[in-house]
């Protein structure tokens, strides 16, 4: 009985200490996989199918602006001016890369299985093949270790909430991650491109009637997932490095934020996101760090047994 | 205004019409007629582009609509209200309006205005899902929605269906003030007797095929048409 009381006391004050550190640093990472889920959420709700080769936008974006960054920055400390303008052509050159792997694999993996009316199976396939070829492609062209990225900017700690130091980088993930869903929310919502590809989730056949391109819409979906799943592979290459292999883990997990805040649903995938990265992190201060990603997995089971269609649904159509 | 001659539709081994033809005047209201599985909507479908022909040419206002694509017929004036209506269930009432000036540019919020005075109760409800309306307010929104495009030419698949009879009056009352307003008419209905009334000319279609055409007046005479579609014994 004591036994327990020590255990319990001892890791509550873990807990204690480490309160803050563990939640910015959950927050952080959990904007990250709201990026990336974004992607899954979006295709499936247009094409009922799970993007498996999302991870590889991750990791083209992640090497697509290390390689800018390390030309522009090498090993140089920037100034501040510079470290503003190092960030925007980063998250410029991730996200534009990850649009266009994301159009590549629409057109060579996916477009030709639609024009034939193949069955699912035939997609999850397609994809998982496209996801080898990609990931071993980089491994071969760009080496297999783990290469640090240039940093655009010297991560001090900022402030301290309640004693934590909070480091630059988690505000920087935080804000751009933050203004981008935000941007993201409201083009669904309120936009005429929004509106297209919302009526094409909820009934492509009327949505054509009404005029909506639906190849188009399609396309415009994989390039607004794949910029965000990009954007994302720069952000985490940012402290993580670059490596061929570095969507799988991460995008694993995004995917599971998805299916956690309803697949198919905008917010679903940002509050989903979120949640996974802020649980995840929570975790260390209980259990083993190493089990870090049988907790993510063991809640998204979790959920699924209450609410199979996830926190807020399977929806992609809510403007609100 | 609307030429069909000789389509044939398959689906897969299946075929849906063995070559059918006829046409649509401009201004006029007609009404195909027939039993499920006559082919009636196949051949809607077939005139929005939902289903390409195998052969045979639709022309609409002298231009060969054969092998255009779905989206490109609400541009041309060709506006379908599909079977079923097929509101947006997870957009409000205005988003599903707005939907259907999908193809038009800049500003339409006097057209919007003008369906909620047609529809007075659309401008009750237009915050509301489309999942969350009554059939008949669905019917009516499916109507506004496809009249957003300001088609010429307005296809209605089955409008009546599913609805109390009053609402059913109603929904015929709006399709006479829609071909008054200058938009011609092409009437899906199992509702053999109420189309007729309403219509200029009828087909009759059996197993994908045009069996019967006449004016109005004369199929709503016709033995035939009075045994089978208006269930009235000889």
């Amino acid at each position: 009985m004591s036994g327990i009381f020590q255990f319990l006391s001892a890791h509550f004050h873990i807990l204690h200490i480490t309160f803050w550190p563990l939640l910015v640093g959950g927050i952080a990472n959990g904007f990250i996989y709201s990026l990336i889920a974004i992607g899954y959420t979006m295709v499936y709700g247009v094409l009922r199918l799970i993007n498996f080769a999302h991870s590889e936008i991750f990791m083209a974006g992640g090497f697509a602006s290390y390689f800018l960054l390390h030309a522009l920055i090498g090993h140089s400390t920037p100034s501040t001016g510079g470290s503003i303008l190092f960030m925007a052509l980063g998250m410029l050159s991730g996200g534009l890369c990850g649009m266009l792997v994301a159009v590549i694999l629409e057109r060579v993996a996916y477009r030709p299985l639609r024009r034939r009316n193949a069955p699912k199976l035939a997609y999850l396939i397609s994809a998982i093949g496209a996801s080898y070829f990609m990931f071993n492609l980089a491994g071969k062209e760009f080496g297999r270790y783990n290469l640090s990225m240039a940093q655009p900017f010297v991560n001090h700690s900022l402030f301290t909430i309640f004693g934590a130091p909070v480091q630059m980088y988690y505000i920087v993930i935080v804000a751009i991650s933050a203004a981008m869903l935000f941007l993201l929310d409201r083009i669904v919502a309120t936009t005429k491109l929004g509106r297209g590809i919302r009526a094409v989730a909820q009934d492509a056949e009327t949505a054509s009637l009404m005029g909506v391109n639906i190849d188009q819409t399609i396309v415009v979906t994989f390039m607004l997932g794949g910029f965000f799943g990009g954007l994302a592979g720069f952000l985490f290459g940012m402290s993580s490095g670059v490596v061929y292999t570095m969507g799988f883990t991460p995008a694993l997990k995004a995917f599971t934020a998805a299916v956690l805040g309803g697949i198919g649903n905008v917010r679903g995938a940002m509050i989903g996101g979120l949640l996974l990265g802020i649980v995840e992190s929570f975790s260390i201060a209980f259990v083993n760090g190493a089990f870090i990603d049988v907790v993510a997995f063991a809640i998204l089971v979790l959920v699924l047994l209450v609410r199979p269609t996830g926190i807020l649904g399977e929806q992609l159509g809510r403007s609100a | 205004m609307l030429q069909v001659t000789d389509t044939i539709v398959r689906y897969g081994a299946i075929t849906a019409l063995h070559g059918i033809s006829f046409n649509v005047e401009k201004g006029e209201i007609v009404t195909l007629l027939g039993a499920n599985g006559a082919g009636k909507s196949t051949t809607l479908r077939m005139l929005s582009g939902l289903h390409a022909p195998e052969s045979g040419t639709i022309s609409f206002e002298g231009k060969d609509l054969t092998q255009v694509r779905a989206h490109e017929f609400t541009r041309l004036g060709i506006s379908h209200v599909p079977e079923g209506r097929r509101i947006f269930p997870q957009m409000t009432v205005e988003e599903n309006l707005e939907m259907g000036g999908f193809v038009r540019k800049g500003s339409f919020d006097d057209d919007v205005d003008q369906i909620y005075s047609s529809f007075p109760i659309l401008r009750d409800r237009r915050k509301q899902l489309g999942s969350n309306l009554s059939g008949g307010e669905q019917q009516m929104l499916a109507i506004g929605r496809a009249l957003m495009s300001k088609p010429r030419l307005i296809l209605l698949d089955e409008p009546s269906m599913g609805l109390a009879p009053k609402i059913i009056q109603q929904i015929f009352e709006i399709i006479g003030e829609i071909r008054e307003q200058g938009t011609t008419v092409l009437l899906v209905e199992q509702n053999a007797a109420q189309a007729l009334r309403l219509a200029d000319r009828g087909y009759v279609m059996e197993n994908g095929r045009i069996v019967l055409s006449d004016t109005a007046e004369n199929l709503l005479h016709d033995e035939r048409v009075r045994a089978v579609y208006l269930g009235e014994g000889v």
